[in-house]
C-alpha cells in the first residue's frame, strides 16, 4: 500500500518534470521572440526587453528550466505575466470550483451511470437499447454544446437554474448547487452512458458466472445476488472506466466552465492562454497532472478494496 | 481483403448511412467554394437573425450572413484540423505499435513506459499550453492532440501486431529470410488495417469534438473567418435573441461525430465477421423434434412414495418458439432418502436435467413440457417467488466446478451465512453459529469462514459448496459431477464425505457422474441418458450385471475401472451427436452394432421390462442373445 503511493509520487515527479521539459523545449524552438507573441505587436523595445528579463528569456532554455523546477519545489510558481499576481494564489482560489463540479460529477457519473448499467443488464430488452442510443448521441454531442443547450432550456426558457456564475459553498449551500446543477449535468451525459455501458457489459458477464447460479440453487433472493453479489464484480473493470471518464470529466471542465462562466481552473488557463500567460498556464498544467495522478492512485486504491485478490495484506 | 471489409461494412444499414453522410460532408466542405450559395463572410444588416427561409435555408446569423455558406466554408478548417490530428498521431502510433508488438522483448517495455506516460498528462492544458506558444495556431494544436493521443492508440496496435506475431504465415515469411522491416511493412500492417480503419474513425470524432472544443474557445482563425466551434459560440452569445443559430452548428458536429462513430462500430463488426465468419461451419437445418407426453403408453408409471417425479421433461434453448431441443422425455423417480445415479456421456444432457429441476436453466433455456413434482408440488410454472423458496430449502445442488462456483469478492463464511439467511429468519450471531456448524459438518475447520476462495483448495472449495448446499436443510441434493474437477486422492474425500451427510441427514441425492465407480459407491438405481434421453433405468446389481441397452454395455464395457489388464480399453465409436443432428429414430443408432432399418425409421418408445426397470431399445433379446455368445 505504501509503496503503490511512494510510486505514484514519484512518477508524478517524473510526469510533471516531463510535461514542463516539453513545454519548455517547445518555447525554445519557436521562431521570433516570446516576449513580443505576449506583449503583441505594437509594444515598445522596452518593455519587451523588460518582459524578456522577467522571464528569463535571456538565459539559456536549461538554466531558464532549472529556475522555474527549482521555484515549484518550494511552492513558487512564479507571477503572472499579465496581472503580476503570484500564480500559487491565482490557482488556490479557484480551485475549489473546479474541484466542486468534477467531484459532483464524479458521483453522479459513478452513481447513475453504475445504477444505470446494472438496471439495463438485469431487465434487458428495451431499456438496453434506449441505453445505446442515449449513449450514442452522448458521445457525439460535445459538453460544451449540450452546456449551451441546458442554458437555453433551463435558464432562459425555464428560469429554474442560473445560467452562469459560482455561489460558493461556505457563502450558501443551496445556491451552490443550484449554481452548478447544470454545468454537473454538461459535465456528465458523456461519462455516465460510459460508465453504463461498461457495467451493463460486466454485469451481463457475471450474470453468467457459476457462482451466482449456486447463489441462485442456495435459494438467496435475486435482490440480494444483483445488488450485492453482481455489483460488488462487475464494479471492478467498470472502476478503470470511471477513473477515464474523471480524468475526462476534468479536462471537460475547461469548456463548461467558460459556457458558465464559472471562476475555475479551466476558465483561468484559457484567459491565460489567450494573453499568452505562460507562467499561469504551466502553474495550471502541473496541478491538472496532480490531480490525474490522485485520481488513477485512488481507483488503484478502490481496485484493492474491491478485489481481495490484490488487496495487500 | 479491405475491399472485402468495405463490402460487409456496406451491407450494414447503419454503416452505409453512416458512410454516405461522412462523405457529403467532407465533400460538401472541400467543395464549398462551388456549392456554397453565398460569399461566406458577405454581410447583410437588414436580413439578420432570420431562422430558416427559402433564401437562406438554415437562415442568417447577427450580421445577416448565411449560415450555410459558413457552415460549409467553416468544415473545411475544423475537418483539416482533423486530418492533421489524425496524421500526426499514425506517424508516431503506427511504427512504436508495431515495433513493440512485433519484437517485443525491451523495446516493448519501453515503448509501454511512454505509453503510461503519454496517458497521464493532461491533453487539454498542454495543448492550450501548445496554443499559449505558438500564438494560437490551431495546426500546431491539432498536431500536438495527435501526438498526446498517440499513447493509446500505440496500445491498440501493439496488441494487433502481436496477435499477428503468432501467426504462422509470419514465421514462414522470417524462415524464408525476409528482413524484419519488410515483414514488418509487408505482412504485419496489411493485416493490422482493419483495426486501423475502426480507430481512425472513432479518433476522428473525439478529434472533431476537440478542435470545434477550441475554436469555441475563440482559439484558432479569429472572426470573420467561419469556424464550426466559432459559429456556436456565436449563438451561445445571442442565446437569448437568436437561439435557432445552436440549431445547425451544433447540429452539424453532432451528426459529423455521430456518422464518424456509427461508421466505426460498423467497421468494428465487419473486421470481427471477418475472422468469424470462416470458423463457423455451416450449420444444418433442424430436424422437427417429435412432441413429447402424447403416447400415455410409454410414460412411467408414477411412483407413489417418491419424492420427486418427473415425467416427459423436454427442455429446449434459443428464441421462443424456435427452440432447440436438448432434452426430451425424461421421466424418472427418486424415493426420499435414495440415492440414485444420472450417466452419460458429455453432451447426453445430464446437467440440463439437473438445471431444469433447480427452474436454473438461465436466459435462453426453458421448459418446454412435461412436468416435475416435488412431493405434492409442481415445480413446472410455479412462480418465481415460489420457486426461491425451494431451492435450497427443499431442492439443493452442488456443482462441477468448485472453483468457480464461489463468489471471489466474498470471504467464503459470508456465502455460508448469506445461503443460511436465505431460508431462516435468524440473527448474524446464529447465523454465524450455524455457518460453523457447517463448517464442521462438512469436516473444515470453522477458521476458513475467514478465507476468500482464492486462499482455500479445490477439494476446500467444495466441501463449502456443499456447506451451503445444505444450509436450508434440503430433502433433495442434486450433485452434478461433484468430483471430476478435483484430484483423484480429494475425490475419495469428497464421496465418502457425501455418503456420510446423505445417511446423516436422510436427503435424497441425484450425483450426476459419467464415472460408474463413482455411482457404483454411492447409488442404489442409476439412470442412463444418452443424447438428450432416458436409455435406461435399472438398480446398480442389474445394470452390472445385464445391462439392457446397448449404449449402457458400451459404456460399461469402456469404464477403466472394469478394463482387462494388457488389452486396449474398448472405447465407443463415433460421438454423442448435438441436438440439431439427433436423428428421426433411435439417438444411438449410429454407433450402434445391433441397430437395423427399424431402429431408424421412428422415434423409439421406452420398453418396461420386469420390476421397475425400463429401456429405450427394441432389440434386447438380440443383445441378451450376443452377450451369452460373448461369455459362452
Amino acid at each position: 500500500m505504501v509503496r503503490l503511493i511512494v510510486n505514484r509520487l514519484l512518477l508524478s515527479i517524473v510526469l510533471v518534470v516531463i510535461s514542463s521539459i516539453a513545454i519548455f523545449l517547445l518555447m525554445s524552438l519557436v521562431p521570433g521572440d516570446p516576449a513580443r507573441t505576449i506583449l503583441g505587436a505594437n509594444a515598445t523595445p522596452d518593455s519587451i526587453a523588460r518582459l524578456r528579463d522577467q522571464l528569463g528569456l535571456n538565459q539559456p532554455v536549461l538554466v531558464q528550466y532549472g529556475t522555474w523546477l527549482g521555484g515549484v519545489m518550494h511552492g513558487d510558481f512564479g507571477k503572472s505575466v499579465f496581472s503580476g499576481d503570484p500564480v500559487l494564489n491565482l490557482i488556490l482560489t479557484r480551485v475549489p470550483v473546479t474541484l466542486s463540479l468534477v467531484l459532483l460529477s464524479t458521483l453522479v457519473i459513478a452513481t447513475i451511470g453504475t445504477g444505470l448499467g446494472l438496471l439495463s443488464a438485469v431487465r434487458g430488452g428495451p431499456l438496453g437499447k434506449a441505453l445505446d442510443a442515449i449513449s450514442l448521441v452522448g458521445l457525439a454531442l460535445p459538453s460544451y454544446w449540450v452546456a449551451i443547450v441546458l442554458v437555453a432550456l433551463f435558464a432562459v426558457a425555464i428560469r429554474i437554474f442560473p445560467a452562469t456564475g459560482y455561489i460558493p459553498l461556505t457563502e450558501d449551500p443551496g445556491g451552490w448547487i443550484l449554481s452548478l446543477i447544470l454545468p454537473v449535468a454538461a459535465l456528465s451525459l458523456g461519462g455516465v452512458t460510459i460508465v453504463a455501458k461498461q457495467m451493463r457489459d460486466s454485469a451481463m458477464d457475471v450474470l453468467e458466472r457459476d457462482y451466482i447460479r449456486v447463489l441462485r440453487a442456495t435459494g438467496v433472493r435475486e435482490r440480494s445476488i444483483v445488488l450485492k453479489h453482481v455489483l460488488r464484480n462487475a464494479s471492478l473493470p467498470s472502476l478503470t472506466v470511471v477513473g477515464i471518464t474523471v480524468v475526462g470529466a476534468l479536462m471537460g471542465a475547461v469548456f463548461v466552465e467558460n459556457v458558465f462562466v464559472l471562476p475555475g481552473l479551466g476558465t483561468l488557463v484559457t484567459q491565460a492562454t489567450i494573453s499568452h500567460d505562460l507562467p499561469v498556464v504551466l502553474g495550471v498544467g502541473v496541478f491538472f497532472t496532480l490531480f490525474v495522478i490522485i485520481v488513477n492512485l485512488v481507483i488503484d486504491l478502490l481496485y484493492g478494496v474491491l478485489n481481495p485478490k490484490v488487496r495487500v495484506q | 481483403m479491405s475491399a472485402g471489409l468495405f463490402r460487409r461494412v456496406l451491407h450494414k444499414p447503419l454503416g452505409l448511412i453512416s458512410g454516405i453522410v461522412v462523405i457529403l460532408i467532407v465533400g460538401a466542405s472541400a467543395f464549398a467554394a462551388v456549392i456554397a450559395p453565398y460569399d461566406p463572410l458577405q454581410q447583410n444588416l437588414a436580413i439578420a437573425k432570420q431562422g430558416p427561409t427559402l433564401m437562406h435555408i438554415l437562415g442568417t446569423d447577427s450580421l445577416g450572413r448565411d449560415v450555410l455558406s459558413r457552415l460549409l466554408f467553416g468544415g473545411q478548417e475544423s475537418l483539416s484540423g482533423v486530418v492533421e490530428a489524425v496524421v500526426s498521431m499514425l506517424i508516431i502510433a503506427i511504427p512504436l505499435g508495431i515495433l513493440a508488438g512485433y519484437v517485443g522483448g525491451m523495446l516493448d517495455r519501453i515503448i509501454l513506459r511512454i505509453v503510461d506516460i503519454l496517458l497521464s498528462i493532461p491533453g487539454t492544458i498542454i495543448t492550450l499550453a501548445v496554443l499559449a506558444i505558438f500564438n494560437n495556431s490551431m495546426f500546431v494544436a491539432m498536431v500536438s492532440v495527435g501526438v498526446l493521443a498517440s499513447g493509446a492508440f500505440i496500445r491498440v496496435f501493439r496488441s494487433a501486431a502481436l496477435s499477428v506475431r503468432q501467426e504462422l504465415y509470419i514465421g514462414a515469411a522470417r524462415v524464408a529470410g525476409l528482413g524484419q522491416v519488410r515483414i514488418m511493412a509487408n505482412h504485419v500492417l496489411p493485416q493490422i488495417r482493419g483495426v486501423l480503419l475502426v480507430q481512425v474513425t472513432l479518433f476522428s470524432a473525439a478529434t472533431l469534438g476537440i478542435q470545434t472544443g477550441l475554436a469555441f474557445l475563440t482559439f484558432g482563425p479569429p472572426p470573420p473567418a467561419p469556424t464550426w466551434g466559432g459559429m456556436v459560440a456565436e449563438g451561445a452569445s445571442l442565446i437569448q435573441s437568436d437561439p435557432w443559430l445552436l440549431v445547425p452548428s451544433g447540429g452539424v458536429i453532432a451528426i459529423t461525430t455521430l456518422a464518424l462513430c456509427l461508421l466505426g462500430d460498423a467497421l468494428r463488426d465487419a473486421n470481427q465477421e471477418r475472422f468469424t465468419l470462416a470458423q463457423l461451419a455451416p450449420q444444418s437445418k433442424q430436424e422437427p423434434v417429435a412432441r413429447v407426453g402424447e403416447d400415455d403408453e410409454a410414460v412411467l408409471a408414477p411412483l407413489p412414495d417418491a419424492l420427486l417425479s418427473v415425467r416427459g421433461l423436454t427442455v429446449g434453448f434459443g428464441a421462443p418458439g424456435r427452440e432447440t431441443t436438448v432434452i426430451q422425455r425424461v421421466d424418472f423417480d427418486v424415493r426420499p432418502g435414495e440415492v440414485v445415479g444420472l450417466v452419460g456421456e458429455s453432451g447426453s444432457g445430464k446437467t440440463v436435467t439437473a438445471l431444469a429441476l433447480l427452474g436454473l436453466l438461465g436466459r435462453n433455456g426453458r421448459i418446454t413440457g412435461g412436468s416435475i413434482r416435488l412431493g405434492s408440488d409442481e415445480l413446472v410454472g410455479m412462480s418465481n417467488a415460489r420457486m426461491r423458496e425451494a431451492r435450497g430449502a427443499r431442492i439443493a445442488m452442488i456443482s462441477q466446478e468448485p472453483m468457480v462456483s464461489l463468489d471471489p469478492s466474498f470471504r467464503v463464511g459470508a456465502q455460508i451465512a448469506e445461503a443460511v439467511r436465505a431460508h431462516d429468519r435468524i440473527s448474524r450471531a446464529e447465523a454465524a453459529q450455524r455457518t460453523k456448524d457447517l463448517l464442521e459438518a462438512v469436516r473444515l475447520d470453522p477458521a476458513v469462514a475467514r478465507r476468500y476462495p482464492h486462499e482455500i483448495s479445490g477439494g476446500m472449495a467444495q466441501r463449502v459448496a456443499i456447506a451451503m448446499a445444505l444450509a436450508g436443510r434440503p430433502e433433495l441434493l442434486i450433485a452434478d459431477e461433484p468430483t471430476t474437477a478435483l484430484d483423484v486422492t480429494v475425490q475419495a474425500d469428497i464421496l465418502d464425505l457425501l455418503r456420510n451427510l446423505q445417511a446423516e441427514t436422510g436427503m435424497a441425492v441425484v450425483l450426476v457422474s459419467h464415472d460408474w465407480g463413482v455411482v457404483a459407491d454411492l447409488c442404489s438405481r442409476a439412470i442412463v441418458m444418452y443424447a438428450g434421453e432416458i436409455v435406461e433405468r435399472a438398480s446398480i446389481e442389474e445394470i452390472f450385471e445385464a445391462p439392457k441397452h446397448p449404449y449402457t454395455e458400451a459404456l460399461l464395457r469402456s469404464n477403466p475401472h472394469g478394463a482387462t489388464p494388457g488389452k486396449p480399453l474398448p472405447t465407443i465409436g463415433g460421438a454423442v451427436p448435438a441436438p440439431q443432428q439427433w436423428p428421426v429414430g433411435c439417438h444411438f443408432a449410429a454407433r450402434c452394432p445391433l441397430a437395423t432399418d427399424d431402429c431408424r425409421r421412428a422415434p423409439i418408445d421406452m420398453v418396461h421390462l420386469d420390476g421397475h426397470r425400463s429401456s429405450r431399445c427394441i432389440r434386447i433379446a438380440e443383445l441378451t442373445a450376443e452377450r451369452a455368445k460373448v461369455s459362452a
